[in-house]
Formats: C-alpha cells, sequence, structure tokens
C-alpha cells in the first residue's frame, strides 16, 4: 500500500483528522485515559462511574491500552493505590460516584496536600440514604475545601476534552494537585453522542510526559514522604496548597489556549460559558448537563420576549470569584440552580448559590439579588417549565418584588 | 490583673503521663479549696506519647477567673513559676516530640524561681547535667526513687504528694500545705499521704544557683524553615547513605557508619544506655540488626558501637545479645556524656573493660526495671521501697 512506503517526514505533514464516535461520556473518559497513555488504573464498580473502569478493561483487554489496571477491594483502596502510584511516577486514574466517592474520604484528604496529580471521574450520584443512582452534585463537591480542582462537563466531547486537559493541568509542576472531572450521572454517563476523537499523535503533542521531579518517590531520589508533624509545620504545609490555588487559574487558562491550538476546539473561557446573555435581564446559572433544559428553555423565553440568559459554570475549583462577579454585576438578578444542598447553610441555599453570593458580594459593584434553587435532586429531571418558573421569580426579583432567596424546584407539594 | 501562677511538669512520657497528670489536677484542687481557680493540662504536641519521651504537663491557677483567662490565652505557659522535672535524667534536656531542638528543664522558669528534681543524687551531681543560664535560679531536689510506670497502671508510691508537698514549700503562694492536706485527705482519703506531703514539706529546701552555674554544652537547636523554603509534597529530603566508618585510633577504615539526621536526635528520650563490652562481643549483627533507630556503626573490625546521639535507649539490643553481659543497659545517670565507648576502648582497653566492668554493676536486671509494668505485683514489691527511700529523705 502507498502509505506503507510513505517517507516519514511527509507521513508528519499529513493532517490528522479526528475519527468521529457515538460514545457516551464515561467511554469518552476511557478513551481520553487510552490516548493520555494512562500507567495505572484502578477500578471498584459503583454506578455510574463503573461505565468507565467497564470501557478501560475491555480497551486493555482488546490490547488498544497498556497500563496497570487493578481492580480493588474498596474505594479507599482504589484511591490509595493510585496515589501511591503516582508518588512514583505514573500518570493514573481512577473515579467513583457517591457514597463510593465518600468511602473514599480519607484518601481524597491527603492527595493535595501531598500534591498527588490524580485525575478522577466522579460519575455524580445522589448520596444515600436512600439508595439511588440518579445524579446530585453533593458528592464531588464533598472535597471543595481541601485543595481538589473541581470542573464539571456537559457533553461527551467536552468530558473528552477535559480529561487531556486535567492531565495537563494537574501534572503541571506549577500545580501537582488532583482534579476531578464531574459527569452527570445517566444524563452524561450513560448517554450516547457524536464525539471527536482526536489522535494519538495530537495528543502526544499536547500532553507531555508527567514528570515528578524531586517529589519523585524512587530509590535514586531518596525522600519520605507524609510524615507526622507538629502545629509548627502544618500551617507553612497549608500556605503551599493555598499558593496552588493562586496559580491555578493561570495555569487552566494556559493550557486550554494550547488545548485550542493544537486541536482546534474553542472552550472560549475556560471557567464559564455564557449562553445568550448579551442583551439579557436576568441570567439563570448552573453546572453541568442542566445546560442542555435551560438553553432550550431560554430559547423559548427568549421567542417570548423574555431577555434572559445561562451561564454554565464549567470550574467550580478553583471558583472564578472576580471574573464571575464582574460578568454577572451587569444583570438585575441572578437565578442559580443547585444540584445539591448544603443543609443549613446562609439562608439555606445550595452550594453554588452560596458561593456565588460570596463572589458577588466582594467583587461585584452593583450586588444583585441572587436567587437559589434547589431541584434535580436524585436525577431528578429539571423541566423546561422548571426553569420558566425559576425565570418568572427571577424576573420579579429584578422588578424589586421580593422573593424567597432559596426555593425548591419539581418538587412535589 | 489578680495573681497568675504557672507549674511545669517534665516527666517521661508513658512511664509517668498518669503521675504528672495527677500532680497538675491535684495542685489545682488543692489550690480550688482556697478559693483559687485552675486548669491543667497536657502539652497537646506531645499527646501521641513514646516511650520515655520528655513530655510536658501544666498546671495554671489565678485568683479570679479574668486572670486564669490571661493565662489560658496562650497554647502553653511561656514562663512558669515552678517547674518539676519527675525523672533526673531528664536533665540533661528535654527534646519533645516536636523539633524544637534540645531545651534546657529551665527553659521556662521565671528567674530567681524554683527548679524541683525528684531525684537521689546530690545538687553538684545534678548541676554537672542542668545547663548553664543567664539568670539566678534556685534548685529543690525531692529525695526519691524516680517512679515510672506502665501506660494503664499506675504505680502509688507517693511520689505525687510529695511533690505537692514540696510545691506548698517553694512557691506557697499558689498552695498552702493546709490546703494540700485537706484535698489529701477529702479526695485520696489516705492519712499515710498526708504524713508523706507533709515530711516532703518539711525537709524540702533549695540551693541558690548562679547564673552561669552548670553544663556548659552547646544545646542543639535549629530555624523553622519559611513556607517558600519547605519542599512540598509534604516530603523530606532522606539522609545520604552511610559510609565506611574510620577507627577513631587506629585510623583503620572499614564496617559503615550510617548518615543520620543532624536535626533530629533522639537521646533526651533515653533514660538507660546500652554499655558494650567490645572484648567479648561475637560480632552476630543481632544488636545492629535489631535496633529500630540505626544507632549502632559498624568498626572497621565489625563490632558494634553505638551511637548514643542517636540512640534512644529501648533495650532490644541487650535483649537480643547472646552473650553474657556483653550489652547491659545502665541508667542514664551514670552518664554525663555521649562520647564514643568504642573510642575509649580503642585507646585503653583495659581501663574501659575496668570501667564497663564498674559500670555495670549499678545496672538493675530487666526483671527488676521500673519501665513500665511487666507483671502482677511488681509494684507491691516497689512501693514499700521507693517509700522508705522517700522516709529516709
Amino acid at each position: 500500500m502507498a502509505t506503507l512506503t510513505m517517507p516519514v517526514q511527509e507521513k508528519k505533514k499529513v493532517k490528522i483528522e479526528d475519527q468521529e464516535a457515538l460514545i457516551t461520556g464515561a467511554e469518552a473518559i476511557a478513551i481520553a485515559c487510552k490516548l493520555a497513555n494512562v500507567d495505572v488504573v484502578t477500578a471498584y464498580p459503583i454506578r455510574p462511574y463503573d461505565t468507565v473502569m467497564q470501557y478501560i478493561s475491555q480497551l486493555v483487554a482488546d490490547g488498544e491500552m497498556d497500563c496497570e489496571y487493578i481492580a480493588a477491594e474498596g474505594e479507599h483502596s482504589q484511591f490509595e493505590i493510585v496515589k501511591h502510584a503516582s508518588v512514583c511516577g505514573a500518570r493514573v486514574f481512577c473515579g467513583s460516584s457517591g457514597v463510593g466517592w465518600m468511602y473514599a474520604m480519607e484518601a481524597l484528604t491527603v492527595t493535595p496536600a501531598l500534591r498527588v496529580p490524580m485525575v478522577a471521574m466522579v460519575g455524580n450520584r445522589a448520596l444515600d440514604d436512600p439508595g439511588a443512582f440518579g445524579v446530585e452534585h453533593n458528592d464531588a463537591l464533598a472535597v471543595r475545601d481541601l485543595g481538589w480542582l473541581l470542573t464539571w462537563v456537559d457533553s461527551a466531547q467536552e468530558a473528552l476534552d477535559t480529561a487531556l486537559i486535567a492531565y495537563r493541568v494537574a501534572e503541571d509542576r506549577r500545580m501537582f494537585v488532583p482534579l476531578a472531572i464531574s459527569c452527570d450521572g445517566a444524563f452524561l454517563t450513560h448517554s450516547q453522542a457524536l464525539v471527536k476523537i482526536p489522535s494519538a499523535e495530537q495528543v502526544k503533542k499536547f500532553l507531555p510526559r508527567y514528570d515528578r521531579g524531586d517529589l519523585l518517590l524512587h530509590p535514586d531520589n531518596v525522600i519520605s514522604v507524609a510524615p507526622q508533624a507538629n502545629e509548627d509545620w502544618v500551617t507553612e504545609i497549608r500556605r503551599q496548597n493555598y499558593a496552588v490555588t493562586e496559580r491555578a487559574s493561570d495555569v487552566i487558562r494556559e493550557v486550554y489556549a494550547e488545548f485550542e491550538h493544537i486541536f482546534g476546539r474553542k472552550y472560549g473561557n475556560p471557567f464559564f460559558e455564557e449562553y445568550m446573555t448579551k442583551d439579557a435581564e436576568v441570567v439563570l446559572l448552573g453546572m453541568g448537563t442542566l445546560s442542555t433544559p435551560a438553553r432550550v428553555a431560554i430559547r423559548k423565553m427568549r421567542e417570548e420576549g423574555k431577555k434572559v440568559g445561562f451561564v454554565r459554570l464549567r470550574w467550580f475549583r478553583p471558583f472564578a470569584g472576580p471574573e464571575i462577579a464582574k460578568c454577572l454585576e451587569r444583570f438585575k438578578a441572578i437565578g442559580v440552580i443547585d444540584r445539591d444542598f448544603s443543609f443549613g447553610s446562609p439562608n439555606l441555599s445550595g452550594v453554588v448559590a452560596t458561593e456565588l453570593r460570596s463572589a458577588m458580594y466582594t467583587g461585584s459593584a452593583t450586588r444583585p439579588p441572587v436567587l437559589g434553587f434547589i431541584g434535580g435532586l436524585g436525577g431528578r429531571e429539571i423541566t423546561v417549565p422548571d426553569l420558566e418558573k425559576v425565570a418568572d421569580s427571577v424576573f420579579d426579583a429584578a422588578k424589586g418584588i421580593a422573593q424567597p432567596l432559596t426555593q425548591w424546584i419539581g418538587l412535589r407539594g | 490583673m489578680g495573681q497568675l501562677f504557672a507549674v511545669e511538669i517534665i516527666y517521661r512520657g508513658v512511664f509517668q503521663k498518669t503521675l504528672a497528670k495527677n500532680i497538675t489536677r491535684d495542685i489545682v484542687l488543692a489550690a480550688h479549696n482556697e478559693g483559687k481557680l485552675g486548669i491543667s493540662f497536657g502539652r497537646y504536641g506531645d499527646a501521641p506519647e513514646r516511650n520515655g519521651i520528655p513530655a510536658k504537663s501544666f498546671a495554671i491557677v489565678a485568683n479570679d477567673e479574668q486572670t486564669l483567662q490571661e493565662g489560658m490565652a496562650q497554647y502553653e505557659p511561656k514562663q512558669v513559676d515552678l517547674t518539676v522535672v519527675l525523672d533526673d535524667t531528664l536533665c540533661k534536656g528535654a527534646e519533645s516530640w516536636a523539633w524544637y531542638g534540645l531545651q534546657p528543664v529551665h527553659h521556662a522558669l521565671k528567674p530567681g524561681h524554683a527548679l524541683i528534681v525528684v531525684s537521689l543524687q546530690d545538687a553538684p551531681a545534678l548541676l554537672k547535667t542542668i545547663h548553664r543560664r543567664e539568670q539566678p535560679y534556685k534548685l529543690g531536689i525531692l529525695k526519691g526513687v524516680t517512679s515510672f510506670s506502665g501506660m494503664w497502671v499506675y504505680k502509688d508510691d507517693h511520689t505525687d504528694v510529695r511533690v505537692l508537698g514540696a510545691i506548698a514549700k517553694a512557691l506557697p503562694e499558689i498552695v498552702s500545705l493546709q490546703a494540700i492536706e485537706q484535698f489529701i485527705t477529702e479526695k485520696l482519703k489516705s492519712p499515710l499521704k498526708v504524713t508523706s506531703a507533709k515530711t516532703a514539706y518539711d525537709r524540702f529546701m533549695t540551693i541558690d544557683v548562679e547564673a552561669g552555674a552548670g553544663n556548659p554544652e552547646e544545646l542543639f537547636k535549629f530555624e523553622l524553615p519559611k513556607w517558600e523554603d519547605m519542599r512540598d509534597g509534604v516530603s523530606i529530603k532522606g539522609q545520604p547513605q552511610g559510609g565506611p566508618y574510620k577507627d577513631p585510633v587506629t585510623g583503620q577504615v572499614g564496617g559503615f557508619r550510617p548518615a543520620r539526621n543532624e536535626l533530629f536526635k533522639k537521646y533526651s528520650s533515653r533514660t538507660q544506655r546500652p554499655v558494650v563490652n567490645f572484648a567479648t562481643c561475637t560480632k552476630c549483627t543481632l544488636c545492629w540488626l535489631n535496633c529500630p533507630d540505626a544507632s549502632f556503626d559498624v568498626t572497621a573490625e565489625n563490632t558494634y558501637d553505638v551511637n548514643l546521639e542517636a540512640c534512644c535507649g529501648c533495650g532490644v539490643c541487650e535483649e537480643v545479645c547472646p552473650v553474657q553481659d556483653c550489652i547491659t543497659m545502665v541508667n542514664e545517670s551514670q552518664f554525663k556524656d555521649n562520647r564514643s565507648q568504642y573510642e575509649a576502648f580503642q585507646k585503653d582497653k583495659d581501663a574501659y573493660l575496668k570501667w564497663l566492668e564498674k559500670t555495670i554493676e549499678s545496672a538493675v536486671p530487666i526483671e527488676k526495671r521500673t519501665h513500665g509494668f511487666r507483671y502482677r505485683g511488681q509494684y507491691q514489691e516497689q512501693v514499700p521501697e521507693a517509700l522508705e527511700v522517700a522516709r529516709k529523705g
């Protein structure tokens, strides 16, 4: 065949086209792991995360992916194993869902201070009880204060791209912190969509090898990791992780620019995505696959002459506080839809609404009302009519008609 | 502000934990009999205690609530009115579990105040180990056998009440003898203990220690780094590998000397040390293999010399040594420095072996040692002896 005799130099010049495939968000992340040439994968089944481990094991079984695939005896071990592998220089992948993620909590808490660039997929799932499979964001959000980077994606394409971005961000020497990609259970983990899969050559160009440098645990670099320390060390160690969060936004911005340059797909502002906000009076804001019904609802309301837009928060940690506050201060009111809860929080709102209010208090000149809406829990659908009701309340707030600071949507009662 | 008093008890981790806690609690409860308020607490950083590690317990007493708050508004008292050392081998300095370097036992003592040491030694002997300080202070010795017990078993040998008696004498402002007697009668319900406290009170006296008197040893210390200068990832650079051992006398090179952390020495945890007979050593390697702290240097002739800055005195080497009297654990109070035994042996073998013979005479057999609780009935056997020593004063 002609291609076999083609000189190497010439072959390099050939423009490599993306391949298109109909795959789920979980499968997209599995393919990203293959492309990223991940060294160690640990697995323990829990729905909906387990689909990703099934896909990876399939890739390994088919000889398409070469990695250590370790089925652990529980999530705690699952995350401990990758933690240790990462300290020894391996690129790692793991993940979990709901209470599985919580069972790994001890391992999750120690990884940021140990500067472990672990990439995990959280198939968002309601925390027990009641036992439920559906999406809720409280699982991934449980690590929000600990130094993890947290991002929510809304499509299989974005899942694949973000997984590649995740390795580049987490393994940047300025970072070296764990990163979790949240995928809404069912809506994303189990829904197949058309995805452009980049070539291994492109990915190789984008993703340098993981170099742990002087933090590598190796007989040739004798170090001791994770000793016990007294009160005269801990504050300084926390300050080191704080410094990472100070740098995080810049690193993420750089990596997205590089991604766009190599793969050609544009994500614009990495931290949040705006939909029909240009002339909007009010906006709704949320994370994850809520964006689909939100876009539909926005278009419907626009047809009715309501000037409403939608903002999808892509990165929760780092939280682009000043930037999002600056963006949102031009609207008359904001409605935050939380697929989570934060019982007993100020105003009894969800996590995102509470964080956003904090960002707006210091970062915006106008401080428009921020209404909180809790809904879609346990995998319940957030419908277009639900979102229309949300928007009505936000418009009322914009007009100065007092609204409750927290409302439940899609609730029987 | 009313009057505020702080008492610091320096003790051996595990072996004296209950004793130290009892003393600080008793101070507060006895002072409360006189209408004072107080708190008692251990130094939290020392809490996961190890055998013998220097640890601290505190009592703070005040005349009123607000003054007490002044005393409580800090993690631990920076200055104390009285320091009590419950084991005289601690006089060599206390390196607590955290990395503070070596602290002299009078580190927090206010100038002119009293340092009380439970000991059978006299003041001149103790001052060979207690470090110099710039300000004068008072030294009082409470004659008695060091009271050691186990983690969960308390040896009730009256050391607690005897210390209380001495405190009432040294610092009557914090608590009077009457208040202590009342406390013992009401709470401990022991007339014999009242007598012990009273006897200790009557006999206790202090001498003045002038500025600059004492052990001239330079205390090892180090600077805590700034956060930007610390390695990240909660990681510590390992020690480089060791190298060959050079005989200090003959210059012969061989064996192995492991590299050791210059900033973290463990000897202040030691209450007894191994004394090695290099002449009878069969070079079996067991002491070296079993030492949990890599404390042994392998000499050029393949005997094993204990590095006395690294040794915490656990006694494993003695237990595994198959040769009679080749390794013997001897109470730390017998020694004034950490110099190499092998060097002394190489310089003058006869003199060393004579010294060794004399030194190990004072060694207490393993089954009679008071470190920890070894068998049922142990304390019933030991307590009368300790009381007798205390009675004689």
